[in-house]
């Protein structure tokens, strides 16, 4: 309960703390493959240059980000109103459903760039219908959305697997997915972009919903911190009560947020649907949704913060494929071993280091750091 | 005289910059009942809750029964033979009342040979000090009396001799509060030594042998009960320090703005929290409304501002009515002229991670000036901020630091500056006071005086005696929810603090 206001420089805050959380986070891991009997320095090795050596490599890396910073942006928004919203898998998948119903019907009679815009209306649609009904019932009848949102990723789940298998599926064929949408469903790649400055790249998934994933980012940031709506929702979200007092209705808010972070969560599916494997496939989010959690809170919820997160986590997911093909010892758990430390290093134990740092940052400058209080208590 | 039950030396607790408890030395006699009383937060519950053992205190020793005691946690306190019961009951719901006492204190693996041990112990301290309560009563269908003597069945069934009760009549009604008082003193025939906690004058004239008075986080006084009153008590509890004598003319009053008829407002559990209250505030004068803390005053605000709902009863704001019953909503009384000062600043009145540019606009972020469509103007807003800081000498000067940041007395000018500038018909202000400063505090009245002469009406709410009866031009009492007299702004302090303690009008007149 001591100097409770206590501040670092946001240097130290956005910048440090991160960066000693994710090494404790990767020494950990490292402790982990010496327990394995593989050599960790060879392994950080083979993990950094699997995710940023080649320009084939960066392409794979920003194209798993693409996907993160999505159902990242999705968590964060929900966080600002303090909502935990788990259901990003749920609502990517239902999203993927917007995705792909929209290329079935335009992909033969419009061009790409006329395609993309409506997916991506469906995208945000299919996922902001998802996230409603947990959101009404949290406004109403205060369920917790916790709870709501994982039970709709599972309905989510078995949903898809019945349009796939008995409605989406063209007759004949053996796979649980759509047809190969036709050129006008299918986004172009930014191959382009990565050989205009000088990597070679033979063929990789990166397209063009990484510049879109960019825009969402900043527009989130005008939605948190540039609208009068991000005003009500960071006030409902800091203090209910002070939001009551404003005369912000709690029921409106909770609604709003739920789905604009549905909505994009569901965008997360044009990357792989649309830009990357053309069809509508079972199981195509593979875990971004929760991977989205681990990237908000990393990033602090700050699209700023949270871009980087999502590359780095781009990296995890395209490193850590090619340490498993390197290393015979190291599975592809292990890599889910890692980013489970990084979760727990940069979310849940985001404060460990924090009160050691400020006694530090306090020894040199304790009026920076508003250590006042802290000494006056122990004079 | 026997060894101190309890004795407090030179104890000090700081919560961050605030200092919750002074250098605080206390002794209290064995088999006594020894009251300690104040104002909510002059530190009463932090001084009980370092003996309990759920805060340490930064400096400062602690002896029960002589010798010296180090308590780290409730389960030292409760070898030492200290029991507390706490202002909110920690009971488990579902639980028997014979499940509720063992719990914690099972002594044996298996449940059912603890329960048959448990319920003799119990049955004799039933019978020994006349805490009737059926062992196997569920909790939660007990009345809140019951509930409460449970709590002491714990305490004594952990071989308590020394029993702590933080404010233990808040939730009573007065028949079961005298019920508890003849259980306490009964306790006491037994031996035992009890420390009373509220703030209620009264209880500690009917029942206490001895009186601690604590004030912002000293202990300003001890006395014998029966040689002090309870005048001496009020005015030990709220303070002469300053006397604030703000300069100010007559008022003018003018229309009825504001008219509050037979409103009664319930919490949850159905208690009436306001009772039958009404009142009037006409333009050019202030309203103050006296009283001890937790008497109702905060849910007439809420209800009054329309963040709480009545059960019955109107309120009529520059002659059309405010609605009560249904999703009440503060905009629309914004728009209507009403501004509201809420005595939770920190959690209601500001919002303290938001930069305080932000929180000069909290409850007018709606009006055209702040908004460009759906974007906030920020130019506009910082702007609109840096005047009000300057016209209301707010410190630092910086509109983009956080909140939390600002102290006391520049938050609640942040407050009053919003609530104030938008040119309000009625000010409804709670504790506009607290933890400010005494700098900020003449400020403060100066801009309330003002406001009344520019003919808005304003409501004050205030536990700050001197501060009720230097800003007020009629002062009301209110006490367990309903308003038990009017005086002139010339009531003298030993007048209204016997109304404020619930004494009859009449025997306050004589």
């Amino acid at each position: 309960m001591s100097a409770p206001y206590a501040k670092l420089p946001a240097w130290a805050d956005y910048g440090l703390i991160p960066l000693i959380n994710l090494t404790v986070a990767f020494i950990v891991a490292g402790l982990v493959v010496l327990l394995i009997g593989e050599n960790p320095l060879r392994a950080a090795v083979i993990l950094v240059d699997g995710a940023i050596g080649r320009g084939q490599a960066i392409a794979y890396t920003l194209y798993y980000a693409t996907s993160f910073i999505f159902t990242g942006l999705a968590v964060a928004v929900a966080f600002h109103s303090s909502l935990f919203n788990i259901g990003g898998e749920g609502q990517a998948y239902v999203g993927g459903l917007g995705v792909a119903l929209v290329c079935l019907a335009f992909d033969s009679v419009l061009p790409w760039w006329l395609t993309f815009p409506l997916a991506i209306l469906g995208a945000a649609l299919f996922g902001a219908a998802w996230a409603l009904i947990p959101a009404y019932f949290q406004a109403k009848r205060g369920s917790h959305i916790v709870i709501t949102t994982i039970m709709f990723n599972f309905i989510a789940a078995s949903l898809m697997v019945y349009l796939l298998v008995e409605v989406l599926k063209p007759a004949g064929s053996q796979a649980p997915q759509t047809r190969t949408f036709l050129e006008g469903g299918q986004l172009p790649k930014l191959n382009w972009m990565l050989e205009a400055m000088g990597f070679a790249v033979r063929s990789a998934p990166l397209n063009v919903s990484f510049l879109l994933a960019l825009v969402a980012a900043f527009l989130v940031w005008v939605l948190i911190w540039r609208t009068r709506l991000g005003y009500e929702i960071r006030m409902r979200g800091h203090s209910p009560k002070a939001a009551r007092y404003a005369g912000v209705s709690e029921v409106r808010v909770i609604i709003v947020t739920m789905l604009i972070s549905g909505a994009l969560a569901g965008m997360m599916a044009l990357n792989p649907v649309m830009g990357d494997q053309n069809r509508l496939q079972i199981d195509f989010v593979t875990g971004a949704g929760f991977v989205g959690i681990a990237v908000a809170l990393m990033g602090r919820s700050h699209p700023a913060g949270i871009v980087p997160a999502a590359i780095l986590f781009g990296m995890l997911y395209q490193g850590g494929a090619e340490l498993a093909f390197e290393m015979p010892g190291i599975s592809r758990d292990m890599i889910v071993i890692i980013q489970g430390l990084v979760i727990l290093f940069a979310g849940a134990l985001e404060h460990m280091f924090r009160p050691s740092l400020q006694a530090l940052f306090a020894s040199f400058s304790p009026r920076a750091v508003g250590a006042e209080a802290k000494q006056g208590e122990s004079a | 005289m026997a060894e101190a039950a309890i004795e407090l030396k030179g104890i000090s607790k700081n919560f961050g910059s605030v200092r919750a408890n002074r250098d605080i030395d206390l002794k209290i006699a064995p088999g006594t009942i020894h009251g300690i009383i104040g104002e909510n937060g002059a530190g009463k519950s932090t001084l009980m809750s370092i003996l309990y053992g759920f805060y340490q205190a930064d400096r400062g020793e602690i002896f029960v029964n002589g010798e010296r005691a180090v308590i780290h946690a409730s389960n030292d306190a409760i070898a030492r033979g200290i029991g507390m019961v706490h202002q909110h009951f920690m009971l488990v719901h579902n639980f028997t009342v014979l499940e509720n006492v063992i719990l914690g204190a099972e002594g044996e693996p298996l449940l059912k040979t603890s329960i048959a041990k448990a319920r003799s112990e119990l049955e004799r301290l039933e019978r020994d000090y006349g805490l009737e309560v059926d062992p196997d009563a569920v909790i939660e269908d007990l009345p809140v009396g019951l509930q409460q003597r449970v709590e002491i069945l714990k305490a004594l069934f952990r071989g308590a001799d020394i029993l702590i009760l933080d404010e233990p009549t808040g939730v009573l009604t007065p028949a079961e509060a005298e019920h508890l008082f003849r259980i306490l003193r009964q306790l006491k025939d037994e031996g035992k030594t009890i420390v009373l906690i509220t703030h209620k004058l009264r209880e500690i004239m009917a029942v206490t042998d001895n009186v601690s008075v604590m004030r912002q986080g000293a202990l300003v006084a001890t006395r014998k009960t029966e040689e002090t009153t309870v005048e001496e008590l009020a005015e030990l509890m709220v303070g002469r320090r300053v006397l604030l004598r703000v300069e100010k003319g007559d008022a003018h009053p003018g229309d009825f703005v504001l008219s509050v008829k037979n409103l009664t407002v319930e919490d949850m559990r159905g208690v009436k929290m306001v009772d039958d209250v009404s009142l009037d505030v006409r333009a050019g004068e202030i309203v103050g409304i006296a009283g001890v803390a937790g008497n109702g005053q905060t849910e007439l605000l809420e209800t009054i501002t329309g963040m709480r709902k009545a059960v019955s009863g109107t309120v009529t704001l520059d002659g059309a009515p405010v609605e009560l019953t249904g999703e009440a909503d503060p905009t629309d009384l914004r728009r209507r002229g009403m501004a509201h000062v809420p005595e939770d600043r920190h959690n209601m009145g500001l919002v303290l991670p938001f930069e305080e540019n932000e929180n000069a606009i909290l409850g007018y972020h709606w009006q055209d000036k702040y908004v460009n469509g759906p974007f906030l103007d920020i130019e506009a807003i910082r702007r609109d901020a840096q005047e009000k800081i300057e016209k209301y000498d707010i410190r630092p000067t910086d509109a983009r630091l956080k909140t939390a940041n600002f102290s006391g007395g520049n938050q609640q000018k942040i407050v009053l500056a919003r609530e104030m500038e938008q040119d309000p018909k009625v000010l409804i202000v709670g504790q506009p006071t607290r933890g400010v400063d005494v700098g900020a505090i003449e400020f403060i009245h100066k801009r309330l005086i003002d406001m009344r002469d520019q003919g808005k009406a304003v409501l004050l709410v205030s536990v700050e005696l001197d501060e009720i009866r230097s800003l007020s031009d009629r002062i009301l009492v209110m006490f367990a929810g309903r308003i038990v007299g009017e005086r002139g702004p010339d009531a003298t302090e030993g007048e209204l603090g016997l109304l404020m303690a619930g004494v009859e009008e009449k025997e306050a007149a004589e």
